[in-house]
Order: structure tokens, then sequence, then C-alpha cells
């Protein structure tokens, strides 16, 4: 047909951008009748204006909102400085569980009860036994700070899952790799350094990506010990407005971080699917 | 004496018996060609001569020196013995010219610059000096194929094995990478190779040994093997797998 050829598509290619535009139209029309209902329907609903001015109250929400975000400064800190000591514990716990050498034995058996006592134990229960506990020992100004003590509660916890996730990055990793690498004349050491664990740890880049982001939502569990962070200074202002909203602020200034950062985890696991196949 | 000799070597996996009492000898600048059905411990045989499985019986000689003792460092071993896989086993993170950089300089301790020179050479001569820069995904099987010959070689190695390093490769390419090891046979390279390229046995190789259920039962030169083979086994492989 000479209308089709001018317009340079095939009778499919025709057929299937029909289609995409009514599907469309379709999901387009269905989003708006349901937006629609929401924002007529939830208002009728009996109490909503209960609701409202104790989850959603714009001027608690624009009196807190700065505070919090000064306060989420404190999280963001503990974050900065307990995620890289993980990452450094949690391959050197990792390694120390694959050494060979009869010498490095008790090495193998402290890492294997690390990894076992910190992810059998409740994160909580770590934070309050170690953060609230050791400075209660009578230690001098500074080392009593909760902060110290706090943090290395999460440094602990979470090295011994980043450390798991690391040696299963070391296990991905095909032993022909090693062969060749030995053939070559490698040490053990070297091929390890050279050949395994840089695969390992490009490997497993998506999973630990998710241990960072649950991280930074665990670094909320110290406010039980001290450190004024946002799920602590929201409290504060729940309790002086006696409203709700602080909490909601502090939820949407949480989900600004987690939500592009989840996603980001969840495109490179995707590529990494992909590249696999 | 001899550049390689194998005296009576077992290797088991657990209780299957891959290795059954080889005895070999390879000369200076000899091409063995192992040959047999897949499963009959060509591949074993040539890690257990690059140490990369240890043996349950047996000697390995590397001239003269008895390279099997258990106990013995293999590193210095495995620097003089090249050894090419299969499956290529490049190392996907570094570019060709990186992975043929990293045992000079991590075993002899040679700088980049001092390597530099001799490397390049090396993807010259194998025509492969435009490709130095790329990663392995970017290479073609042949092309990863011979840049991972290229990386053994960079070892100076006196002795090179290959394990049916044309196996996974697509018919076309297979050429250019036996081209190589004839390069190498008019070098003067002493090698063994597990193969199943007959025709290429048939042509190059100075010895050819069939093995079957991990024994040597034959073996002669290659007009000898694919000429007059004495053995029925061989005669029914050779007819197989000439067909």
């Amino acid at each position: 047909m000479p209308a089709l050829e001018a317009a340079g598509m095939t009778r499919r290619e025709r057929y299937e951008q029909k289609q995409r535009l009514k599907s469309l139209l379709i999901a387009a029309a269905s989003t708006v009748c349901v937006i629609a209902a929401l924002v007529i329907l939830v208002p009728m609903t009996p109490g909503w204006e209960k609701v409202q001015k104790s989850f959603f109250d714009g001027t608690v929400l624009a009196k807190t909102f700065p505070k919090l975000l000064d306060a989420f400064t404190v999280n963001v800190m503990i974050f900065a400085w307990s995620a890289p000591a993980i990452a450094i514990l949690g391959l050197l716990i990792a390694l120390a569980r694959d050494a060979k050498s009869p010498a490095l034995f008790p090495l193998r058996i402290f890492g294997a009860a690390f990894t076992d006592v910190f992810r059998g134990v409740p994160v909580i229960l770590t934070v309050y036994l170690i953060g609230f506990g050791i400075p209660g020992l009578g230690l001098p100004r500074p080392w009593n700070s909760p902060f110290i003590w706090g943090s290395l509660a999460l440094v602990l916890t979470y090295s011994a899952y980043v450390a798991e996730i690391f040696r299963a990055g070391i296990d991905s990793v095909h032993p022909s790799q090693r062969s060749a690498a030995l053939s070559l004349g490698l040490s053990e050491r070297q091929v390890m350094r050279d050949v395994i664990l840089p695969q390992a740890v490009r490997n497993v880049v998506p999973s630990q990506m998710n241990m960072l982001i649950a991280l930074q939502k665990d670094v909320s569990l110290l406010s039980f010990i001290g450190p004024v962070e946002i799920f602590r200074q929201a409290g504060v202002f729940k309790s002086l407005f006696a409203n709700f909203t602080p909490y909601v602020g502090a939820a949407i200034i949480f989900l600004i971080v987690t939500i592009p950062a989840t996603r980001y985890a969840d495109y490179l696991m995707a590529r990494q699917m992909r590249e696999r196949r | 004496m001899h550049k390689i000799e194998l005296h009576g070597v077992v290797k088991r996996f657990g209780q299957n018996t891959v290795c059954d009492g080889v005895d070999l000898t390879v000369e200076k600048g000899q091409m063995v060609c192992l040959i047999g059905a897949s499963g009959a411990g060509k591949s074993t045989l040539l890690r257990c001569i690059n140490l990369l499985e240890p043996i349950e019986d047996g000697a390995i000689f590397l001239d003269g020196e008895d390279i099997s003792i258990p106990g013995l460092n293999p590193q210095r071993v495995r620097a003089k013995i090249g050894m090419v896989f299969q499956n290529f086993n490049l190392f996907p993170h570094m570019t060709a010219f990186e992975n043929t950089m990293l045992a000079p300089k991590r075993v002899q301790g040679l700088s980049k610059s001092q390597l530099k020179s001799e490397i390049e050479e090396l993807f010259e001569r194998f025509e492969l000096a435009d490709r130095m820069h790329n990663y392995p995904d970017q290479l073609s099987g042949g092309q990863q194929q011979r840049v991972a010959i290229v990386r053994a070689l960079a070892m100076k190695p006196e002795v090179m094995l290959f394990d049916e390093i044309t196996s996974a490769l697509d018919p076309q390419l297979v050429g250019d990478v036996l081209d190589v090891l004839l390069k190498l046979k008019s070098q003067g390279m002493t090698m063994i190779l597990a193969t199943h390229e007959m025709e290429f046995a048939r042509q190059a190789a100075d010895k050819v040994c069939f093995l079957k259920d991990g024994r040597i039962i034959e073996e002669g030169s290659s007009e000898q093997i694919f000429g007059t083979p004495k053995r029925p086994e061989t005669k029914a492989f050779l007819a197989r797998a000439l067909k």
C-alpha cells in the first residue's frame, strides 16, 4: 500500500503504535479517576479532620521541618563514619573466615563466632548493651560518649551481615579464574587480592547498597541511648505540639534519601542480572 | 635428559580414578598431542603437570627435577610452565594488557615501564596490537584465546600446556589460534596439547598419545597413530573422530 510506505512504517509498526496510544489513554484516564476519587472521598470519611490535624498539620510541619533537617545531619554524620568502618571490618571478617593457614585457625573461629553472634542478636539489644553498657562502666569524657559506643554497636552488627555478603561474592567468582591465576605463578594471596577480590566486590555492590540503605534507617536506633538525631527530635516536637506531624516530617526526610537510593540499587541489580544472562 | 617426564602418575577424585598410571616423556621443542574421548583424563593430566592438582602416586620431572614432591612450593614451577584453558579464563576486570602484565609484575617484580615494550612486542607478534587496551568482553573468542596465550608467554615459560583451547571457539576462529601454535612450534617451544582437532594433530604433532580411561594406551608419531594404529580402541576412536 503506497500510503503506508510513504509513512515509512510497516503494518505491524502502525498496529503497535495504535496499541500503545490506546493503553496510554486508558492508563491516564484510570489514574485521573482514582486520584479524583481519593481527593473527593477521603475528606468525606468520618474523622478525617482529626486525622488531618494530627498527622498533616501544615503550620506544625513548617515550624518543625528546618529543625528536623538540622537533626538529620546527626544521622548523616553517624552514617558517614560508620559506613566505611563497616566496609573495612566486614571485608576483614570475610577474609578471616576464608583464611587457610593453620596459624590463622583462631582467626577463622573468631570470624565465624562474630558473624553468628551479631547476626543472631536484635540490633536494638546490641545498641543498648554496648551503647549504654560501656559508658556505664564509668569511663572519663569524652570516652563515655554514646555517639562512639552507639556507632560501634551499629558497626559490629552491620559488619557481620556485610562480611557474609562479601563471602558470597568471593564464592561467586568461578574457580577457573583461580586456576588461571595460579597457573601464571601467582601466590594464593596475590590471586585473592588481584583476581578474586576485585571481581567479588563488584559482584556484590547492589547487595551492599541495600545494606547502606538499611544502615541509614537504623542510625535512628541510637536515639534510644542519647544522641538527638531526627527521630528523637521529632519525638520532642511531638510532645511539644501534641501532634504527630513532626514524625511525618521525619518520614518525608528519610524517604527523600532512601527512595532514590533504593531505586539506584534496584537499577544496579537489574543491570547485573542482564549481564549475567 | 627429558624436558618433561611422567612416571606412573595417578590422580583420583574421591573414588574416581582419572589418571591411572600415566607414563610420558616430552623432549625439548617437541609438540605432543593428547587425544581421546572426553573424560579420558587429558585435561586432568595437564592440570597435574602444572601442579594445579596434587597427584596421588607416581612422579613428574621437569628437566630431571622431581616437581611432584608433596609440599614443594608450586609457584616456581608454574612460572616455568604456562597453561592455556578451554574457556580462556581472562580476568574480566583487566584489559588485555593488564591481564598480560599482572604475573610478570607480581611474580618477577618487574615494573610497568620495564615490561611495556616487551609486552607490546608480544601483542604485535600475535597481531593483537590494536586490541591491547580492550577488556575481554570487547574481544572475540579467538582474540581472547590469543590474549590468553600471550599472557602465558609473558612469563617466558619453558613449556606450554594447552587444554582444548579451540573447543569453545566458533569454527571460523579456530584457524587463527592454531596458527599461533605453529608459530610457537617453529620457535622451538615445548608444548603439550589436549585436543580434539585431529587434523591439526595429524599435521603438526611430533608425538601423539591416545588416552582411554586414564591411561595412555597407545603412543607414537602422528603417521603411526593416524596411519597404522595398532590398538582396536584407537582405531575405533579415530574412525569416529575423523568421520
